[in-house]
């Protein structure tokens, strides 16, 4: 947003300021609500609300107590261990379909694609409850419900669409005729893909794979169906402790799980500078 | 296919038809011999099916029809990343993610040559485009004219025998593409590989070729030396696509020989040598090239003309005149010193020589 020309009319004046009016609205109620739970989940009290010690900005407000709940308690724990098992496995399973169908489906020759894509991207849309309740009654079936893998399956299933439309993002831009000149220089479909195109896909790759990662790390709805007590991971741990205990242990795991995101992001947004500057569309 | 044939006919379409469709023919009946060691030339207006023959002959198309030899061999089961053709593309298609010297190693790593084999030959390769200094840049970092360089580079750096080329220097200024077609030109006559060039560029073909052919809608209509083409060019389609000419529409009222009479729409007649034409009362082009038309009464065609422009181009001057009705008909004056100065409006004869008009297909 540059400064406002000399000729601009009050209309544009207004709209001018009222815009960055608007922007900082939207900021605030996006990030304020996260924010707020920072300084809350060093409470040296168990409340949910900020104390008067605390607002004194005393030291003696303060405390790690639900930091030292959340890595000493064993229901936590668990709750962590289950994540961190299923949340990188489903990411596997999310980034290597989905990284295939994406490249199947950028191809012009495949019949039905569009349909085909509209299916596999339909979890994202549809929502979660009804998925997480057909997974429910089918996995029930097939004997995957409440087990290990039908967590991870379904995870995978959520994740897949961020996957396929981040590589098909990257897809548009790589230039076909990059695996023509491999294959002419005798290098076979294998090595081409491995060598020439998914150095090129990586970026795309990679923020799709985090966004399933985050998908499944945060994802409470499908996992309370398809699940059981045995795949409890954080956000179903939360989520119960909103609801019988009211432990400020949340408040402290959010922020811990904020800082995950953060730190993933950052990492997405670094990968991405570093795959544009080798691909030469900005200055190296 | 015998042995001994085969040098003459390194390359062979034979019979080669492309439709992508099923309904319409890109490529229609194709047939070309190819030598080892020469430079043939595809030259044809945007289109016209070029870049299809290309792709067939590195394998990224099929033939719908009809097959293709190399050094005698059928290729058509062939994929494309086993066929060891060397191929500079339009684009340049360099890996952006690799170094130069990554891109010029990549097709030796593939045929498994050790480390300092490949370096050897990268090194070498990188001096004969003198890139000699640019092994560890990226092509991001290069200019178009020195891309171009590289992907030459890629292309012969593992020895091919055939070399394809599609519009390699279409995207470089008008200077760097004159720079890079004796180059080029140069490669090919120290190495001896066989290239197979497309242009739609007539100059850059004229220039490099040792034959062109010249494609429309999907047939060759002539295949030749570039002199041939210029100078005998065998039918109304590559008499206007190859250089400037003079064509003049008429009917056919006599032949003896070679030669036949021609009465040109607007009153004049001519002789013409009979290249592509009817009998007598068959329609006829007649085509002059604008340097062999003299502003005198000498020669034994001749008639009025009217001076309608001129433009001054430096060494000669650019004369369109009204002749027989055609107003759109083009003489060179020299810049010569005693010249003859024209004007506009005026009327002069002009005059041209039975074996330089050609009687072609109307
Ligand atoms: N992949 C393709 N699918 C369908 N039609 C094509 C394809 N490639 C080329 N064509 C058509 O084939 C004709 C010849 O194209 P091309 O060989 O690229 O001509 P040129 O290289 O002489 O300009 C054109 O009419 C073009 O539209
Ligand atoms: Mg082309």
């Amino acid at each position: 947003m540059s400064a406002l020309p000399p000729y601009a009319t009050t209309g544009q004046r207004i709209w001018h300021y009222g815009f960055r009016v608007i922007c900082g609205l939207i900021f605030f109620f996006l990030i304020f609500p996260i924010l707020i739970i920072i300084p809350l989940s060093f409470n040296a009290q168990d409340f949910f609300t900020f104390t008067p010690e605390m607002l004194a900005l005393k030291a003696e407000g303060y405390s790690l107590k639900h930091y030292e709940d959340f890595f000493t308690n064993s229901d936590w724990q668990q709750a962590m261990t289950n994540s961190i098992r299923i949340a990188p496995v489903a990411t596997i399973l999310s980034v290597g379909f989905g990284t295939l169908a994406a490249i199947g489906l950028s191809q012009t020759h495949v019949p039905f694609r569009r349909a085909i894509m509209a299916i596999l991207i339909s979890p994202m849309i549809v929502p979660l409850i009804i998925s997480a309740a057909g997974m429910y009654f089918f996995y029930s079936r097939i004997g995957l419900q409440g087990t290990y893998w039908g967590v991870v399956l379904a995870h995978a299933a959520l994740g897949i669409p961020f996957v396929i439309i981040t590589v098909t993002a990257t897809l548009v831009g790589f230039d076909k005729s990059l695996t023509r000149a491999a294959a002419n220089l005798g290098a076979g479909p294998v090595r081409t893909f491995f060598k020439i195109q998914m150095p090129l896909i990586l970026p795309g790759v990679i923020s799709g794979g985090l966004f399933a990662f985050i998908t499944s790390f945060d994802e409470v709805v499908v996992v309370l169906f398809v699940g059981s007590a045995g795949q409890k991971t954080l956000p179903w741990q939360m989520f119960t402790g909103l609801r019988e205990q009211i432990s400020p242990t949340i408040l402290a795991v959010a922020t811990l799980l904020v800082a995950i995101s953060v730190a993933l992001l950052t990492t997405l947004e670094l990968l991405r500078r570093r795959s544009e500057r080798l691909r030469g569309m900005s200055p190296g | 296919m015998s042995l001994d044939s085969s040098a003459d006919d390194f390359v062979v379409f034979d019979h080669v038809q492309k439709s992508y469709d099923g309904e319409v023919l890109v490529v229609k009946d194709l047939n070309l011999n190819i030598a080892k060691g020469e430079f043939v030339t595809m030259l044809g207006p945007s289109g016209s099916g070029k870049t299809t023959c290309l792709m067939m002959l590195a394998g990224f198309e099929v033939a719908t029809h009809g097959d293709i030899r190399l050094g005698g061999k059928s290729i058509n089961n062939i994929p494309p990343h086993k066929r060891g053709i060397g191929m500079v593309f339009q684009n340049y298609a360099l890996f952006p993610h690799m170094t130069v010297g990554e891109n010029l190693a990549f097709p030796l790593e593939v045929r498994g040559m050790n480390k300092s084999e490949r370096e050897a030959k990268v090194k070498r390769a990188l001096e004969m485009v003198q890139m000699g200094d640019f092994a560890g840049r990226r092509p991001a970092q290069l200019s178009g004219g020195q891309q171009q360089r590289i992907a030459l580079a890629r292309a012969l750096v593992f020895d091919a025998e055939l070399v394809l080329m599609d519009e390699p220097l279409g995207a470089l200024d008008k200077q760097l593409r004159e720079h890079m077609q004796y180059e080029i030109k140069h490669i090919h006559d120290n190495l001896g590989i066989t290239v197979v060039y497309v242009t739609h560029d007539q100059s850059e073909a004229l220039t490099m070729s040792d034959r062109v052919a010249v494609f429309n809608d999907g047939v060759i209509k002539q295949l030749a030396p570039p002199d041939d083409l210029y100078e005998r060019p065998e039918n109304a389609f590559v008499a206007q696509f190859i250089g400037e000419n003079n064509k003049l529409l008429g009917t056919i009222t006599g032949r003896e020989g070679d030669i036949v009479s021609v009465d040109v729409e607007g009153g004049m007649t001519s002789k013409a040598l009979a290249v592509n034409c009817g009998g007598v009362g068959e329609k006829t082009m007649l085509s002059i090239r604008p340097e062999r038309v003299t502003l005198n009464s000498d020669g034994p065609n001749g008639t009025e003309a009217l001076v309608k422009e001129l433009i001054y181009l430096g060494d000669h001057i650019r004369c369109r005149m009204t002749v027989s009705g055609h107003d759109d008909f083009i003489v060179k004056v020299p810049n010569a010193a005693g010249h003859q100065h024209l004007v506009v409006g005026e009327r002069t004869k002009v005059s041209w020589q039975t074996e330089d008009c050609r009687a072609l297909d109307a």
